[in-house]
């Protein structure tokens, strides 16, 4: 059996005489802490073996960097819960952070258990093992993943303070699965074909239409998440992955795709994921993510503390191409200084954005802009407002705003 | 070196020209039967393909509703249960402020709550409930939203017939919507 050889706990046993070789000598002296000039005990002992745990997890002294439900739900299965934002740093989520959604709650399915279907307009009824989809041909590409509800909260007056809350719906990872256009020439697509109905095995049995223009693009059936497995949140063992566009079309736990001439206008399509307007019409089929971005350093819980230097830090992303270009305020858009876009920057991908900044104690308004490479920028709440009114569930792209005071403590500034 | 460069180009040029036609069949999968279709294939489409044989009446879809909807969706689907959906009432909301979307005042075809409350209804036991169990609690929902008369016998003839009140309110994404969404200089 693999042991731990911690000094301390050997000494601490009494069972220092039996080990031949060990000094006393720092056992007998008060370990005054790890700062200088004391030597840290970790450098007195050794660590904790290997595999513990088997799957590593993250320190104890991160255990707040958590998704969280915004506000509890009428039931934990139809709800959701928001990746934290302010703790994460670059453009991959981990991914026990990524953002969950569920309508019905996560079923567990053994992927021996599971079938893809492939039926309607195609030339041959198609059933798939997971085996089956995995000898395909693959391509790994990282894309953003929002739900299009994120930010939702910011057509009214949100009051919450936490970008985790305001733009957690929201995470990003490298997906590897098969392209659809791959599973469509298996089966052979007849020439009426025009949408696709895309359905999860799951309690809600999740269903939306998809045009057949974005299946042959860029559409992909994933399987892996960040070099493992789909997480059982994230459609275990296999999901539809439709980059750019809202969240909710990703279907997880895909089990069925069925070939139409016309969408089939499910629910999530009409009561839901339609954007209702001031004069009470509504947008339907408005599936792409518009470029977007948020302030994630200082936040809420972690900000400026004294005047100096610091690094204003943030996301942006667009579903319809890759970022170009962000611009940062710390005059509530007054006057307006341009970020540097850390590398890689990506299609449809979160790209982080810096700007070096010296605090002077002062009261600020940081907010921040993205453009993207389709010509696409982010407005600010008031047009967004002005244009759709302040009904509409999805898709706010606006302008955040957060206040900083003169004790560095970060408020939402459109509350 | 460079004439086969150019080679290379040209051949992948085609390749990526040819598309989605042009692919190779992998032969991966296997063929799947009509029975096997049959067990999964339920959705329903406004022009009523998919709707299964069976009826329903105003009558049993309101005792159905009150065993089996109503804990969540509020006798006669009015006064819901916190953070769940009311499912009748509404009308006139939808350009006010707080406007109450509901079967009745929003969804635009009565065959979506067929599919729906097929698919994922009731919420603690989805797929239990028979055609025939369906059609009624369409019918009551309808009902209760003044859309069919209470002696409704609902089949798939009647279902795809009816016109709801909103079926005009939807509208193409119409994004870019503001001037203030699209760059016209210094966009890069």
């Amino acid at each position: 059996m693999a042991m731990a050889l911690s000094r301390r706990r050997v000494l601490a046993s009494g069972a220092a005489l039996a080990v031949g070789g060990v000094s006393s000598r720092q056992s007998g002296e008060a370990r005054a802490g790890s700062f200088p000039p004391d030597v840290p005990d970790s450098m007195h002992e050794q660590g904790h073996s290997v595999l513990s745990p088997a799957y590593g997890l993250p320190s104890k002294f991160e255990k707040d960097v958590v998704r969280r439900i915004r506000e509890p739900r009428a039931t934990d299965t139809e709800s959701f819960s928001v990746t934290p934002l302010q703790n994460l740093h670059g453009i991959i989520t981990p991914n026990g952070l990524h953002f969950e959604r569920h309508h019905a709650g996560v079923p567990e399915i053994a992927p021996d258990q599971h079938r893809l279907l492939i039926h309607g307009l195609v030339e041959r009824l198609l059933l798939f093992t997971m085996d089956d989809i995995t000898r395909f041909p693959s391509v790994s590409r990282i894309h953003f993943l929002e739900c299009s509800g994120n930010s939702s909260t910011e057509w009214k007056k949100s009051g919450y303070h936490s970008v985790q809350r305001t733009h957690g719906l929201l995470s990003c990872c490298e997906w590897t699965g098969v392209p659809l256009s791959t599973i469509l020439v298996e089966a052979g697509l007849k020439p009426e074909a025009k949408w696709i109905l895309a359905e999860g095995a799951d309690g809600a049995a999740m269903t939306r239409s998809v045009p057949i223009e974005k299946a042959l693009d860029d559409a992909m059936i994933v399987y892996a998440q960040n070099g493992e497995m789909l997480r059982p949140e994230q459609g275990y063992p296999v999901r539809l992955f439709l980059p750019g566009f809202e969240g909710n079309m990703s279907v997880k736990w895909l089990h069925r795709l069925k070939v139409g001439d016309r969408p089939w206008y499910t629910r999530e399509e009409t009561s839901r994921y339609t954007n209702l307007l001031a004069n009470g019409k509504a947008y339907q089929f408005a599936f792409a993510m518009d470029v977007k971005s948020v302030v994630t350093f200082p936040n809420a819980d972690r900000s400026f503390k004294a005047p100096g230097f610091y690094e204003i830090s943030g996301i942006a992303w667009s579903g319809r191409g890759h970022i170009t270009r962000v611009d940062v305020s710390v005059d509530g858009g007054a006057s307006w200084q341009r970020a540097s876009l850390q590398d890689p920057v990506l299609d449809k991908c979160l790209t982080r954005f810096r700007l070096p900044f010296d605090w002077q104690g002062q009261p600020l308004e940081i907010q921040s802009k993205a453009y993207d490479n389709q010509d696409w920028m982010q407005p600010a709440r008031s047009s967004l407002i002005a244009a759709r009114g302040t009904n509409p569930r999805y898709h706010f792209n606006a302008i955040q705003g957060w206040k900083v005071a003169a004790d560095g403590g970060v408020t939402n500034a459109s509350t | 070196m460079r004439a086969r460069n150019v080679a290379a180009a040209i051949a992948l040029s085609f390749l990526s020209g040819s598309g989605f036609a042009e692919q190779a069949r992998l032969g991966i999968g296997t063929p799947a039967t009509s029975e096997q279709i049959h067990g999964w294939d339920i959705d329903v489409r406004p022009d009523g393909a998919g709707l299964p044989p069976g009826q329903g009446t105003v009558a049993q879809g309101e005792k159905i509703f009150a065993e089996q909807c109503a804990a969540c969706h509020g006798e006669k689907g009015q006064n819901p249960a916190k953070g769940f959906d009311r499912l009748v009432g509404g009308k006139g909301t939808l350009a006010t402020p707080k406007p109450v979307q509901t079967v009745g005042s929003y969804w635009p075809y009565a065959t979506t709550v067929f599919d729906y409350v097929r698919r994922a209804m009731p919420f603690p036991a989805p797929q239990s409930l028979t055609s025939d169990e369906v059609y009624s609690v369409v019918a009551y929902l309808l009902y209760l939203n003044d859309i069919v008369p209470r002696e409704t016998l609902m089949n798939a003839q009647e279902l795809k017939k009816v016109k709801m009140p909103n079926a005009d309110g939807f509208i193409p994404d119409g994004r870019p919507d503001t001037p203030d969404l699209t760059c016209k200089a210094g966009c890069n």
